[in-house]
């Protein structure tokens, strides 16, 4: 026991103390907060493309509208279509466009824009917009309806999910609770990813950190003193400890960051808003669909995704980081041709985050329930499903049967370990490997 | 007493059987040569030995009890193939090593002082290993090898690798190590060390003890009666009758090598040249170094 407390503490201190590891850990969260601060930022300080155009109505439709702060101005214009052309830099105007004619019945209407320079991909689709309505206003408006009546046909549609429970006698119960199916996507996802991302990451980590030991042949030094087993285990265990310290840090970091960021950023949006009415939901709207997204988010059953997420989180863990430490061990000196078998351990993970998106599109599909039993994918497939609330006796199998994987995987790739890291030279074969497994010591 | 005892161990890696049967006793602090051609199955032995490897079969005593995991502390082993953590700082690492070996914190900064001091690289503490030349990480293996005081030392090729001046160090401290009474188990193919080095040799061959003793002994069991005669002026040509008392193997720059015949007497050898008018100028025994009875045993196995 005392040995493997100082093969942890070892295989921690030595990490965390490295400068890149220091480096890596305080800058992530700044480079976090910052894919989505700047972006914002740039618009703030940077404008908008703002073009002037001038407009060649054949249509007869086109009306500008009267905003100022928006994409493009337009000017209407009589001359003819050849001397807009030739004229509009002069008088000031970025390009010219032209609105053709309307067929009768005309499903669609090619628009052209002359300029030197190009519009932007909000800008043009701006424009078409601003087209279409004005258009489709005409068109209703000819059909013989009024404008108060044109308002009154589009009509906002949104579905407010709520669950219903029976007790049982089988009579209903109402629970009050809210279901979103965003939001159910949304924790699926992240959750997913999380655990993915942390898996290769790490056992990566552990697999690299055996092959040197390997190839350093310090390993025969060590295994002198301490078991294999115990050797493998501490490296587990100190880097799950490395990695636990890196996400506290990010934690702690990304909420003071990101509560900097909003109380930076929130003050502008403020004042964006007065500035920007066109396009933007009105704030009664918006703060209205924000507290429907924090009440959903509240009533997702935390108590339950979360330790469940732990669970599968740790469980995950145990699997790859041992797959990859006798992935480690099984490589030869090059590390080059021992690439190939660093695919033992990722080709399960990575089909995991393949099939993410068919499980959370359908989680309750017999795909989702048996992909997210089986022990290599559990642990980024069930945490997908969790806030979809998947049938009790699922989880619970799916989580008997990682816990019994999880041990099975560790004994297995201690086995391989073993034989492996005392073998030099040249990278095993698979064959060899499941030998090794049956092998004395 | 002995140190190491080893009866009947056996270890077969699939079909193949890298120690066969083997047995053999090292006496306490006696430098023990485990000599054998490469792929003999030496590395094996040492390899269960020091527990990192089971045997299939067979027993071992260390120190009179049967050798178990715990053992471990009580043996410095340094693997031929040699390796530190490259980016550890060498006090660090040696003080990590000391107390995978069970040392305490403050037993194993004791010890460090002490061998530090003593092979003076007291300024290496701070120092990274890959900022050491090879042969400074020769000397800080050797001192994780000897830490933590081992009853019983295995070097695996300890010279591979040093230059002249290292290898000199640290055989004197290879000597006065065995002198303090550690028992030294000194696996090698290299024969001029091992008659330099060893009291006790065992010849290992395709996993069998195919020998074992005292040099000295050994010697004396392998000798073939020759002797080497140096003489002043011309032989006699009548030496025909010769074949009674040995036979002329070889016969240049006034010294004579023969083989004294089965039964012989070297006395009668040189009454018999005295006699014929020779005068001798020098009579030695030839004994067979522990090179040419290492190269006769293997080929001699290999017939088998």
């Amino acid at each position: 026991m005392d040995k493997l407390w100082l093969i942890i503490q070892r295989e921690y201190l030595t990490r965390v103390k490295k400068k890149s590891f220091i480096i890596i850990t305080l800058l992530s969260p700044i480079i976090f907060v910052a894919l989505f601060t700047i972006p914002v930022l740039v618009g703030l300080f940077a404008g908008k493309e703002t073009k002037s155009l001038v407009v060649k109505d054949d249509s007869g439709v086109f009306v500008p509208p009267i905003d100022t702060s928006a994409r493009a101005t337009f000017t209407m214009s009589q001359e003819p279509l050849a001397s807009l052309k030739a004229t509009y830099k002069s008088t000031g105007f970025d390009g010219v466009l032209y609105i053709p004619a309307l067929e009768p019945n005309g499903e669609k209407l090619k628009l052209s824009y002359f300029s030197e320079g190009q519009l932007s991909l909000s800008t043009v689709s701006y424009v078409e917009n601003r087209v279409a309505e004005q258009l489709e206003t005409k068109k209703i408006k000819e059909a013989g309806y009024s404008e108060a009546v044109i308002k009154n046909f589009k009509t906002a549609i949104s579905i407010d999910q709520e669950e219903l429970a029976f007790n049982e006698e089988g009579q209903l119960v109402e629970t009050g609770k809210k279901n979103s199916a965003e939001l159910a996507t949304a924790i699926g996802f992240v959750s997913g990813f999380i655990i993915y991302i942390v898996l290769i990451f790490y056992g990566a980590m552990i697999m690299r950190s055996v092959m040197e030991e390997k190839t350093n042949r310090i390993v025969e030094v060590i295994i002198s003193s301490v078991k294999p087993f115990q050797l493998m285990m501490g490296k587990i265990l100190g880097v799950s400890a490395v990695g636990l310290t890196q996400m506290l840090i990010w934690m702690v970091m990304t909420f003071a960051l990101s509560s900097m960021a909003t109380a930076f950023l929130g003050m502008d949006t403020a004042s964006m808003q007065t500035s920007m009415p066109v396009q933007q939901p009105d704030s009664a709207e918006m703060a209205s669909q924000a507290s429907m997204v924090f009440e959903a988010l509240a009533s997702q059953n935390w108590g339950y995704i979360l330790p469940l997420f732990l669970f599968y989180f740790v469980g995950g863990y145990f699997i790859y980081a041992s797959l990859f430490a006798a992935v480690g061990a099984s490589m030869g000196d090059d590390m080059g041709e021992s690439q190939s078998l660093s695919m033992v351990a990722m080709a399960p993970i990575i089909l995991s985050i393949i099939l993410i998106s068919p499980v959370i599109e359908n989680p309750t599909s017999a795909l989702a329930r048996w992909m997210s039993i089986f022990p290599l994918f559990s642990p980024v497939l069930m945490p997908a499903r969790l806030a979809f609330e998947p049938p009790w006796w699922e989880v619970i199998l799916s989580m008997v049967v990682l816990a019994g994987s999880a041990v099975f995987f560790v004994w297995l790739s201690g086995r391989i370990y073993r034989v492996g890291v005392l073998l030099y030279g040249k990278k095993a074969t698979l064959k060899e490997m499941v030998k090794w497994t049956f092998s004395s010591e | 007493m002995n140190i190491l005892r080893l009866e009947r161990v056996v270890k077969s890696y699939g079909e193949f059987r890298a120690v066969d049967n083997v047995t053999f006793d090292i006496p306490k602090g006696v430098v023990f040569g485990m000599l054998g051609p490469n792929g003999a199955g030496k590395t094996s032995l040492i390899r269960i030995i020091t527990s990192i490897t089971k045997a299939d079969s067979g027993q071992i005593w260390l120190d009179g009890e049967p050798i178990r995991s715990t053992h471990q502390s009580d043996i410095g082993y340094m693997p031929e193939e040699r390796g530190l953590y490259k980016k550890m700082k060498v006090g660090e690492q040696l003080t990590y090593l000391a107390r995978l070996k069970g040392l305490s914190a403050a037993q194993a900064r004791e010890a460090l002082s002490y061998w530090f001091k003593r092979l003076d690289i007291v300024d290496w503490w701070e120092k990274k290993v890959d900022e050491l030349s090879k042969g400074m990480q020769q000397k800080v293996q050797f001192v994780a090898t000897v830490l933590h005081k081992p009853k019983l030392l295995i070097l695996d090729e300890p010279f591979s690798g040093l230059d002249p001046i290292n290898a000199n160090l640290i055989e004197a401290e290879i000597r006065e190590l065995a002198r303090q009474g550690t028992s030294i188990i000194f696996s090698t193919h290299r024969m001029e060390q091992v008659e330099e080095m060893c009291d006790h040799i065992v010849l290992i061959n395709k996993g069998k003890n195919v020998l074992e003793g005292e040099v000295k002994e050994v010697k004396q069991r392998f000798k073939e009666n020759l002797f080497s005669i140096g003489y002043n002026g011309q032989l006699p040509e009548n030496l025909e009758d010769v074949g009674r008392f040995f036979t002329l193997k070889n016969n240049t720059n006034q010294r004579m090598t023969v083989q004294v015949a089965d039964g012989g007497n070297t006395n009668e050898v040189l009454q018999y040249l005295i006699g014929k008018g020779v005068e001798i100028g020098s009579f030695n025994e030839i004994l067979p170094s522990i090179n040419e009875i290492f190269i006769r045993r293997v080929n001699e196995t290999v017939g088998n």
